[in-house]
């Protein structure tokens, strides 16, 4: 085990990929300067920097992926994603379909996002619901060091098109990170993070962490909570989060994106669907407001769901259940 | 202003001082925590220059540079400071925050850090300018990078631009540098403004570090768009001094190109000719340079004590 932050478990695996598969190369605005050392044992083939270009950076990805090429494309922050939404979401996402099955997109778009730094709504905005909705696309947002190595990997040796979203309020975390360059984390399964009776806490990306202080300080008063890392948007770990719903009957799921059509809808829906017997109170939904990110520091945090916002609404689950049983 | 300000010029070379003096200001309070910006020392020509020859008529859209443009046009340093403070006195009430500070009051508008989003708005607000709204004759000049230029919404501004006959001033602001990577990194074109008389606009390249220069050429530009409503395309070769973002150490970047921008810096050369000229002398020097002084002081206690926005006002402007 090596004891990694999450940028440097990110670059870890960019560069075992890339020892291991010369077809996996990398495009993006100033990668050769953010990864020199990328560019150094790589060579500037492999490795280029891009004009600002973001629309024609992702469609050269696509591209080149349905081409025998293996591209990582690094987008910095997510709302610039907007401009490449055509090539990733009408051409990578839909001409493996549409083609019958001719082509494949073996093609990771890395990109940033999260409240932290102060930078307002078109730096920080969670839109990563936005590439589940759209056919076609696999979604990743970890939140361990570990994780983001293992899911990267597992990325690149993917022959379908991933968004990786990484918060960067987790950047400079660390954790103990498998060395081995064959630490593999498979697309589309959760972790169960911590075990627990009472409630479900589902999360992923920087609120996991919220999620686990709740569940300690709930634990204080005789709460026990599970908490769940989705590690994978899409595919979803439908089974993981079941079982575990049908453990507790009770689920909160809290992210920082904006509730209305995100992951915790989706989530609440599939309680609802296939886990109805099983709840023993309302789905709670804890998500960021429907609203721009503000860059001042005092607002940007009011947005963010914390511990305290998530111990409140489980005692006020398990205040109705008790009242209820009474 | 000062009081010793007869000249035009001279007034030109205290805004860029006030210019620089205020982003000097926020690199010392970035050093002790607050959130940075990208700062335009070194262009602080190409805005004194270009806004210099504009009316208040005329729309301004400017990016995340923006300080130098803002200032030009007559903005507070207190309510610019507040903003990058995240306070509520700020142009944006600490919204916006450095990156996208509009300031509908001065005819600033729609200030977006995506890079290329000036580029496609301007169109429209010109449109709207030549479809009756707003006061007559007006035009709109937006400003924007070599970066900027990379986006393909460059060439669908021009286009739409010139085939709509829409009243806009591109100016585009080569410093060289996009974020961390120079310019003759991502284009094989030494020049940017040739790209635009592609596009059919008559377009022209300047030193963007002598505002009489960029002075000259802009006031040419805007009473020809005036006359017969049609784009034209100003390339102003400049640099930027301090770096993308505060803090940078620009350990990036070659030291000799930089000697050699800050051997032409815009405020060095303006204040150095109207002195030969006889227009400054040294007495008048300090005293302009001690009021710029004082400006910022007061603009930092101003930000500094300026409230915190309520967090039960997070979801103010939130319409759906
Ligand atoms: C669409 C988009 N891509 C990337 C960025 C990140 N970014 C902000 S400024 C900048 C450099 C822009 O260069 P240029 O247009 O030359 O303007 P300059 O910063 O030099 O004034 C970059 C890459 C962004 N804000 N928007
Ligand atoms: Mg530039």
């Amino acid at each position: 085990m090596a004891f990694l932050t999450i940028e440097q478990a990110i670059n870890q695996a960019l560069y075992e990929e890339m020892q291991r598969d010369p077809r996996v190369m990398m495009m993006g605005e100033g990668v050769a300067k953010s990864r020199a050392w990328l560019l150094r044992e790589f060579g500037a083939t492999r490795v280029r920097n891009t004009p600002l270009a973001e629309a024609v950076v992702a469609g050269t990805a696509v591209g080149a992926a349905a081409s025998g090429l293996r591209p990582v494309i690094d987008l910095l922050f997510a709302p610039f994603l907007t401009y490449a939404m055509d090539a990733l979401v009408n051409s990578a996402g839909k001409l493996r379909y549409l083609s019958g099955g001719q082509h494949e997109f073996p093609l990771v778009t890395l990109c940033m996002t999260g409240s932290g730094w102060c930078v307002g709504a078109q730096h920080n905005h969670n839109l990563e619901a936005m590439f589940v909705h759209a056919p076609g696309l696999k979604v990743v947002m970890p939140s361990t060091p570990a994780d983001f190595k293992g899911l990267l990997k597992s990325a690149v040796r993917d022959n379908n098109p991933v968004l990786f979203f990484t918060d960067l309020a987790l950047l400079f975390e660390q954790g103990e990170v498998p060395e081995s360059a064959d630490h593999l984390v498979p697309l589309g399964l959760a972790d169960l993070r911590r075990e627990g009776e009472d409630v479900t806490l589902v999360s992923y990306g920087k609120t996991v962490r919220v999620c686990l202080e709740a569940a300690e300080q709930l634990s204080e008063c005789g709460i026990s909570a599970e908490v769940i890392d989705l590690r994978s948007l899409k595919p979803l770990d439908e089974a993981t989060v079941l079982k575990s719903v049908r453990k507790t009957g009770r689920l909160v799921i809290v992210h920082e994106a904006s509730g209305l059509c995100g992951m915790a809808a989706e989530l609440a829906a599939l309680a609802a669907s296939k886990a109805f017997d099983a709840l023993r109170a309302p789905v709670v939904r804890l998500t960021g407001p429907d609203a721009p990110a503000a860059s001042s520091w005092v607002l940007e945090q009011a947005a963010v769901p914390n511990a305290g916002d998530v111990v409140s609404s489980v005692e006020t689950l398990l205040a109705n259940r008790s009242q209820s049983a009474s | 202003m000062n009081s010793l300000i007869g000249h035009p010029r001279l007034r030109g070379l205290d805004t860029m001082m006030l210019i620089r003096a205020y982003e000097e200001r926020l690199a010392i309070l970035q050093q002790q925590g607050a959130p940075g910006t990208c700062t335009s020392v070194g262009q602080e020509a190409c805005a004194v220059g270009v806004i210099g020859a504009l009316e208040s008529r005329d729309r301004i859209i400017t990016n995340h540079r923006s300080a130098a443009h803002l200032i030009a046009r007559g903005a507070e340093p207190p309510r610019l400071m507040a903003e990058v403070l995240g306070r509520v006195d700020g142009y944006c009430g600490g919204r916006s925050g450095t990156l996208h500070i509009s300031a509908s009051e001065l005819g600033v508008v729609l200030t977006s850090t995506i890079v290329g989003a000036g580029l496609s708005l301007a169109p429209g607000v010109a449109l709207a300018q030549i479809m009756g709204q707003g006061e007559k004759g007006g035009i709109v000049a937006v400003f924007f990078g070599d970066g900027a230029a990379c986006e393909g919404i460059l060439h669908e501004s021009l286009n739409l631009a010139r085939q709509w006959e829409l009243p806009i001033l591109f100016v585009c602001e080569n410093n060289q540098w996009q974020a961390y990577v120079h310019r003759l990194e991502t284009m094989a074109d030494e020049s940017i403004f040739n790209w635009a008389r592609g596009h059919g606009l008559e377009a022209e390249r300047v030193d963007g570090n002598d505002a009489d220069a960029v002075g000259e050429v802009a006031r040419q530009t805007v009473a020809a768009i005036r006359a017969d409503g049609r784009p034209r395309f100003l390339e102003l070769l400049t640099y930027r001094q301090r770096g993308h973002f505060e803090p940078d150490d620009q350990a990036y970047v070659d030291k000799a190109e930089l000697n050699r921008w800050l051997n032409h810096d815009p405020i060095a050369l303006m204040r150095d000719r109207l002195m030969a000229e006889g227009h400054l002398d040294a007495s008048t020097l300090a005293s302009l340079e001690s009021e710029v002084g004082e400006r910022i002081d007061a603009a930092d206690a101003f930000a500094q004590a300026s409230a915190w926005p309520d967090p039960k006002q997070l979801l103010d402007f939130v319409y759906a």
